[in-house]
């Protein structure tokens, strides 16, 4: 199961931080992302293991490939709460500014 | 193909959260309403305090506090005032950790700008542009999270606590 423990954790690691951003873009194979990064593909394999562990990314077998691409309930998860959070508190904020609007602050 | 791009050396991982929304009020006002009044439409089961919230206070300048006070008068950190320019502009430094506890090494910005604009009929409205960023601190400060993120009141429960919150 995702935790934020394990988003935030997975992510502390600029590397690792380097090869999520690349996945983010568009999918990836392994060898690909070794191609773009200054790491061995041992080590990117290793930093893939510690995203998708964490439910960032996920893969697929594609021929003699595993393609990574992004896992829409890590990272994107701790986003989304705080999208639904401001979606909710700022329409209460409108809310508050448009009812009676002489009271200057006083609860309802 | 995708080997000779430029490979970005971002630290960037979240975009930051963006919305503009249009309320039918002067900027002043809106203003007022999103500092002073913060009590009046915050929503009363985020807070920090262990008991009901029954106050958000932001002081009003630069370098002032952010605050919550709970039924008992405990007062509880949320940041500070990073920008004080009523009624067009104000920063606030938002530093409540992944585990919903002050975290004085954490520090996420929330813009908000108060643009004057004229309503349908003339009257006076404001447009709000609002900004959440820099949340790729959260990610920056995870090794000392970690201990605490799987509490049953961390930010995952609390999500599925606002998901059952709106269904409800």
């Amino acid at each position: 199961m995702t935790t934020y423990g394990g988003v935030l954790d997975a992510l502390a690691d600029p590397t690792r931080r380097s090869v999520f951003e690349l996945v983010a873009e568009r999918p990836h194979a392994v060898g690909e992302l070794a191609a773009r990064l200054p790491v061995s593909r041992p080590a990117v394999s290793q930093h893939l293991r510690v995203l998708k562990d964490a439910g960032l990314v996920t893969d697929t077998a594609v021929g003699t490939q595993r393609v990574y691409r992004l896992d829409a309930r890590g990272l994107a998860t701790l986003r989304a709460y705080l999208d639904r959070f401001w979606d909710d508190s700022l329409a209460a904020f409108a809310r508050a500014v448009e009812h009676d609007p002489a009271a200057p602050q006083e609860s309802p | 193909m995708s080997t000779e791009e430029q490979v970005s050396s971002t630290t960037t991982t979240v975009d930051p959260i963006v919305r503009t929304l249009t309320v039918a009020a002067p900027p002043e006002r809106a203003f007022d309403v999103f500092t002073a009044g913060m009590a009046r439409w915050w929503r009363a089961d985020y807070h920090l305090g262990e008991q009901p919230l029954v106050d958000v206070v932001v002081e009003p300048r630069a370098g002032g506090r952010w605050f919550e006070r709970d039924a008992a008068g405990t007062e509880c950190e949320w940041g500070h005032v990073i920008a004080w320019e009523p009624p067009g502009r104000v920063v606030l430094a938002w530093q409540v950790g992944a585990d919903w506890a002050f975290d004085a090494a954490l520090v996420t910005e929330i813009e908000v700008r108060f643009t004057p604009e004229s309503g349908p009929d003339g009257a006076p409205a404001t447009r709000v542009d609002f900004e959440h960023r820099g949340l790729e601190a959260y990610g920056e400060r995870a090794t000392e999270m970690r201990a605490s993120l799987g509490a049953p009141d961390g930010w995952s429960g609390l999500l599925d606590g606002f998901a059952t919150g709106i269904a409800g």
